[in-house]
């Protein structure tokens, strides 16, 4: 065999390629004796063995190109399919580029002062107002950026307890949805225009009709309610119609939680978890380093308990039992990956061996050694572990998990329970079937849905889709004209929540003064105007029913003003929380649930990104990588590799990657990576759909993963028609999991695109991991392991104490060094400084076309690795990616227009009017986070889109290379700032406070993973962090002296279950 | 077929070939002057206004300070644009009826903003803040010209980068005392050289290596 390059040959039908990365121990011969001589030497250096792929891990001739080449082949070249009108459009600007770039002509513009200027309001300086935002009901207190009036960016609200300063990904992608040109704007009677009054005026002859009957034909379905207003105004409705029914429903509800502390306790409570106590969690299937209620200060808390310094003695061990890889998954110290249908029989087991009763049969082995060390560690921590069951998971795991943390003492510590925070928890599953037999029964005459978008989210068997056009009048309120609005007679547009007035409760109960930022953009209806129009006032205004009802309410009482005020003001009404309950564990009889064998079970999940679909016409959701599978634009079918293979025949044997022989295991793993978007059939409750297959590492085997939110029909020009929908799966009866589900390969391919191997670098370790003992004992091993890796010596540098360079640095002494660290072990992956990132500085999305060219925009990546041999269950690490802003950068010695320099500070400065577009500076990046705007990617014509815009930020056009600034304009606002302050107070020199600059990424993180600050100023945070022992740089040994560092992760593994080899995560 | 040019026709046709480039050049030459030139960028043309307001009048003869209107100049990057109550503090009383206030009015009345035409204008990569500049000592008529003599404002400067750069560069050449920074009639003293490198120094003015950053002004 002759090698000539390192490239695969060709032989017989597939490619074969003779350098492996070791799965197992392996020897082979290599086309590159050098390259394999570096990886010796990585891995002698003790690193573990880092893998993004399945490709990277078959090491496929794709993989390979994606490693040498900046951009992915054919990123660079214009051959998308050019029309003659286009290529007239793309020779025109350039031409008008090279002609005007000199003079910069500018056209006459107008300006327009107030006729009377707003109190408090400097014009060209931004006002934040304090507000909230809700998902699924549950609120997030916000501060809202308003750029002379136009909302433009989302921040956390430090004083609300669901907030603490950072948001959720959902909460900055609202922004985009406010300005979405796609929303209703007119009033639709059978889809055709209309207006408010005519809908008044047949309103009011229906509910005349119907105030004989007490109402008996008047059903209001909305989404779950947390608005005390609104609550209000329904009981009031009520009350006017007693035969009336209400109705909630929302694809992601609380169902199984309620009902199942109607079991454990006989009424309905509402559960918070206090993690800074919690010395040991079990989460059961339940993903709580998710978006959902209390996500933020849960997250907070958490990784909190997990920061581990040099002075640290102790932090939290987290254990996850789940179907489908989570971020929490990814977070955990052991993960355990069991099908969703077991994890009750797990839960059984758990309460028997920890002395309730009961039992759980037919664990797997490998499952019961965990549950054995699991249970022994929760009991060592008696009062100071928790168990949390998954929103998804049926109630009698939720009864039980109430069981075993009465059992541990753990309520009252880090289990609390409150009277219920909704305005009316209820089984929304249920109620929804009731309302479509009740439609179907012919004794609904007035349907009036405020929002939700129930045609396309109810479950399939429900058929709620033919039921609703039986409705002889329905009215759906909502922000787009969706599925639910085309089968409705009547469809009133929606204000968004940032347009109108309304109150919202958080996850505690602690209730918020919704206010709006802007007059609606549409026109368009709050749900408390639909309300008062059902209680014969279609003229009140929002502002006036919420402010009454919190005038009328004991809150509200004595010096109103000052409490309307001041709620306005802090964005949080004081004492509003939820009171805390103990309610008494009702004696059960010990439960014993039997494994179900054998059966293939299918799991329904919210999509990371899109949710349930209410941000499926959000184009920077859909672009947004989710957080394991990296896919873009799509859903697919996940499932465990060993599963796939064995159900799917996709021509590999598992066995064949164990196979000593290289040959037979290049060839299987090179079948297993060209699996990915094999279409799959999947029939389940009597439908069938196709989905793509995309194979998980540490997927559950005999269960796969389907996430909702996709296959729009009625979303937009974004969403329509991307993915597949698979709410007609669903049962009502097993929403979110069950078996019975057949699937078969239907030999077909679809192009699924993850952005899972852009931006790859070579094999190089760049994340580090350790262990918390080895931590405890030498603080500075993991530094050292780095050391050796790259200096082959405990020490950094040849020789001396420091890295040595030929090139003269820079003494930025007595300057501000802006630098950044990024804590690895708080970190969980969650995209929210992505999104914010995205918002704040302008950067467009792209399109799933351009992503599968590798030309996405984000100027913040997640790398995702898979560590270890175990394919089935890999441990998982994210490591957020941006400009490291080196002092030595190599992009800047490449560029021939210098267009890329240092500046004063040390910051790596892109000039983008004087960028060319030749690349190199990206070709010279080590770290890959340079973007280029291959296209005019930013929209420049829509209008409303425009009004998002941050005014601080230049909008790049076409040609133009970007890159992660450190948001310089919050560092040039804040330094100017500093300046004024000095120069007024006769001070020749400034100080910028530590904490004065937040950069977007930094202010959105939920766990403050990320510090930002001045690393010559001993006192910051960020030099703090950088001091740790554990602080390390990437890549180093490049002597660019990265201004972003990374506390490397340390995990706290159970020394017992390591030594099994078993579930390391 | 013969010859049909005379042998020394070739000389016409190197000198056409010469001119031909040197007519390209000229060309491009001529249009980056007049790109560059004051007519092309409407430098010292005066903008009317829909509503004839002097500077010349309020600022000059009746001193009326400059931040009077221009209420942001040294808090925000915009300097403001007054609102129409601003104007009608004083039109309220006087030459309230008068023609040429008529729009004045109207806006006040109707609350339709007075539609200004813009008279300084910078790229929109340009980030500009007045707040700093005013703060740490450049006076308005340093960029702005005597605007205290415009009857109808014009722009004085072209304000091209590198004139930027001239005074982020020496700084020294232009500062003057901060409670100098809002008289029109100021002039730059003898020693201007010595009194701005004291400047500089009292108001903590950054290196030119700082100034100069790209990312002070573009971003």
């Amino acid at each position: 065999m002759s090698w000539t390059t390192g490239w695969p040959r060709v032989r017989g039908t597939w490619r074969i390629l003779r350098t492996s990365k070791a799965i197992a121990a392996m020897t082979s011969t290599t086309p590159n004796p050098d390259l394999e001589a570096i990886r010796e030497r990585l891995r002698s250096g003790g690193g573990q063995q880092f893998w993004r792929s399945l490709d990277e891990l078959a090491d496929t001739p794709a993989f390979r190109e994606l490693v040498a080449r900046e951009f992915p082949q054919g990123a660079a070249e214009l051959n998308d399919p050019v029309s003659r009108r286009t290529f007239l459009k793309l020779v025109g600007a350039s031409l008008a580029l090279a002609g005007v770039t000199g003079c910069t002509y500018m056209p006459p513009e107008k300006l327009a002062p107030f006729d009377r200027q707003p109190l408090g309001r400097v014009p060209g300086i931004a006002q934040f107002f304090a507000t909230a935002l809700s998902l699924n009901g549950y609120a997030t207190g916000v501060l809202v950026r308003s750029n002379e009036g136009r909302p433009t960016k989302i921040e956390g609200n430090p004083l609300h307890p669901a907030s603490l300063g950072s948001t959720d990904l959902f909460a900055q992608a609202e922004i985009l949805n406010l300005y979405d040109p796609d929303r209703s704007q007119t009033v639709l009677r059978q889809g055709a225009a209309s207006s408010w009054d005519e809908f008044v005026a047949t309103l009011g002859n229906s509910l005349t009709a119907q105030s004989a009957t007490g109402g008996a034909g008047i059903r209001l379905l909305t989404t779950t309610v947390n608005s005390p207003t609104l609550a209000d105004q329904i009981a009031q409705l009520l009350a006017r119609f007693p035969q009336a029914r209400w109705y909630q429903y929302e694809p992601i509800n609380r169902d199984n939680v309620y009902e199942g502390a109607i079991q454990a306790f006989g009424q309905y409570v509402s559960t918070r978890y206090d993690f800074s106590k919690a010395r040991v969690v079990l989460a059961l299937d339940a993903d709580f380093l998710a978006p959902g209620p209390g996500f933020v200060p849960y997250a907070r808390a958490f990784a909190d308990a997990r920061r581990v310094t040099k002075a640290s003695t102790e932090m939290n061990r987290l254990y996850v039992v789940e179907a489908s890889p989570s971020t929490t998954g990814a977070t955990a110290d052991h993960r355990l990956p069991l099908k969703a249908s077991a994890v009750g029989t797990f839960a059984a087991a758990l309460a028997a061996q920890l002395g309730l009763g009961g039992g759980g049969a037919g664990l797997p082995e490998q499952a019961v050694a965990y549950l054995e060390r699991v249970a022994e560690d929760l009991e060592a921590h008696r009062g100071a572990s928790l168990v949390i069951a998954g929103d998804q998971q049926p109630p009698f795991v939720h009864a039980l998990v109430h069981a075993i943390n009465a059992e541990l003492g753990n309520v009252g510590n880090t289990v609390i329970y409150t009277a219920p925070v909704e305005a009316r928890p209820t089984n929304q599953t249920a109620e929804l079937a009731t309302l479509v037999s009740e439609i179907n029964g012919g004794t609904v005459e007035l349907l009036v849905m405020l929002g939700g978008n129930p045609a396309y989210t109810a479950p399939g068997d429900l058929r709620f889709a033919e039921a609703l056009q039986r409705v002889p009048l329905s009215v759906h309120l909502s922000l787009f004209v969706d599925e639910t609005s085309v089968l409705s007679t009547w469809h009133i547009p929606a204000v968004h929540s940032l347009e109108s007035w309304s109150d919202a409760r958080a996850f505690d109960g602690t209730a918020s003064i919704v206010q709006p930022l802007i007059e609606p953009l549409y026109g368009g209806k709050s749900d408390h105007q639909v309300l008062a129009a059902l209680l014969g006032q279609p003229d009140a205004r929002p502002y006036d029913l919420v402010r009454s009802f919190w005038q009328a309410s004991a809150a509200g009482n004595g010096a109103f003003e000052d409490f309307w005020q001041g709620a306005l003001a802090s964005g949080v009404i004081s004492n509003t929380a939820a009171p805390v309950v103990t309610p008494t564990l009702q004696t059960q009889p010990p439960v014993a649930v039997a494994l179900p064998v054998g059966e293939l079970e299918i799991v329904f999940r919210p999509d990371p990104s899109v949710w349930d679909g209410a941000y499926s016409n959000n184009g920077w959701m859909m672009e947004l990588p989710r957080p394991l599978t990296k896919l873009v634009w799509d859903n697919a079918v996940l499932m465990s590799i060993g599963t796939a293979s064995r159900l799917l025949g996709l021509g590999f044997n598992l066995a064949d990657l164990e196979n000593p022989d290289s040959d037979a295991r290049q060839v299987a793993l090179e079948r297993m990576t060209a699996a990915n978007g094999t279409m799959v059939t999947i029939r389940y409750a009597g439908g069938t759909l196709e989905l793509p297959l995309w194979l998980t590492p540490g997927h559950a085997d005999d269960s796969m993963t389907v996430n909702l939110g996709f296959g729009r029909r009625n979303a937009g020009r974004v969403g329509d028609g991307i993915g597949v929908d698979v709410y007609p799966l669903r049962t009502s009866a097993a929403p979110w999991f069950g078996t019975g589900v057949e699937v078969l390969n239907a030999n077909r391919k679809y192009l699924l695109v993850s952005t899972q191997d852009h931006w790859t670098m070579e094999g190089r370790d760049i994340y580090r991991v350790g262990a918390f003992e080895e931590f405890k004992l030498d603080p500075k091993s993991i530094a050292k392991e780095v050391y050796r890796e790259e200096y082959g010596k405990d020490t950094p540098g040849p020789g001396t104490d420091g890295y040595l360079s030929l090139q003269p640095g820079v003494d930025y002494a007595g300057r501000n060094a802006w630098g950044m660290t990024i804590n690895l072990n708080a970190c969980i992956g969650c995209n929210g400084c992505l999104v914010a990132c995205q918002a704040e500085n302008n950067i467009p999305y792209v399109g799933k076309e351009q992503v599968s060219r590798g030309r996405e925009m984000h100027w913040i990546r997640i790398d995702r690795y898979y560590a270890g041999d175990n394919l089935d269950n890999p441990a998982t690490y994210l490591m957020p990616l941006t400009c490291m802003q080196c002092e030595q950068a190599p992009c800047e010695v490449v560029c021939p227009v210098i267009a890329t320099v240092h500046d004063y500070e040390g910051l790596n400065n892109m000039v983008y009017n004087r960028c060319v577009g030749t690349k190199y500076c990206s070709n010279n990046c080590p770290y890959k986070v340079r973007r280029f705007n291959f296209l005019q990617y930013i929209d420049l014509n829509t209008p409303s889109i425009q009004l998002q815009r941050n005014p601080e930020v230049t909008v790049r056009n076409r040609g133009v290379m970007e890159k992660c600034t450190y948001c310089i304009q919050r560092i040039s606002a804040a330094r100017i700032e500093a300046k004024k302050t000095a120069v007024q107070n006769g001070e020749p020199s400034y100080t910028i406070a530590d904490g004065a600059i937040v950069t977007a990424c930094e202010a959105a993180c939920p766990t403050q993973a990320i510090v930002f600050g001045d690393i010559n100023d001993q006192a910051s945070r960020v030099a703090k962090w950088k001091a740790e022992p554990h602080n390390y740089g990437v890549l180093n040994i490049l002597n660019t002296f990265p201004r972003t560092s990374y506390l490397a992760r340390v995990r706290n593994p159970n020394e017992e279950l390591e030594a099994h080899g078993e579930a390391a995560g | 077929m013969g010859q049909i040019f005379p042998r020394n026709a070739n000389l016409l046709a190197w000198l056409s070939l010469f001119a031909g480039l040197l007519l390209v050049a000229e060309l491009v030459l001529i249009l980056a002057v007049y790109f560059r030139s004051n007519y092309f960028r409407q430098i010292n043309v005066a903008i009317e206004q829909p509503v004839a307001f002097s500077h010349q009048l309020h600022n000059g003869t009746l001193g009326i300070d400059c931040r009077y209107c221009h209420v942001s100049v040294n808090q925000s990057y915009f300097a403001n644009i007054p609102a129409t109550e601003t104007c009608m503090t004083c039109h309220s009383q006087i030459k309230t009826y008068s023609a040429k206030i008529a729009p004045v009015v109207a806006s006040y009345n109707t609350g339709q903003p007075i539609l200004w035409n813009k008279v300084h204008r910078v790229p929109d990569f340009v980030y500009f803040n007045h707040s700093i500049h005013v703060n740490k000592g450049v006076g308005c008529s340093t960029c702005h010209g005597q605007v205290n003599e415009m009857a109808v404002v014009w722009q004085q400067q072209a304000m091209f980068m590198g004139w930027c750069l001239n005074c982020h560069r020496n700084p020294e050449q232009y500062l003057r005392p901060r409670d100098e920074v809002y008289n029109m009639e100021y002039v730059a003293p003898a020693n201007q050289v010595a009194l701005g490198r004291q400047l500089v120094a009292e108001y903590g003015i950054m290196p030119p290596e700082q100034l100069t950053n790209c990312w002070v002004c573009h971003r």
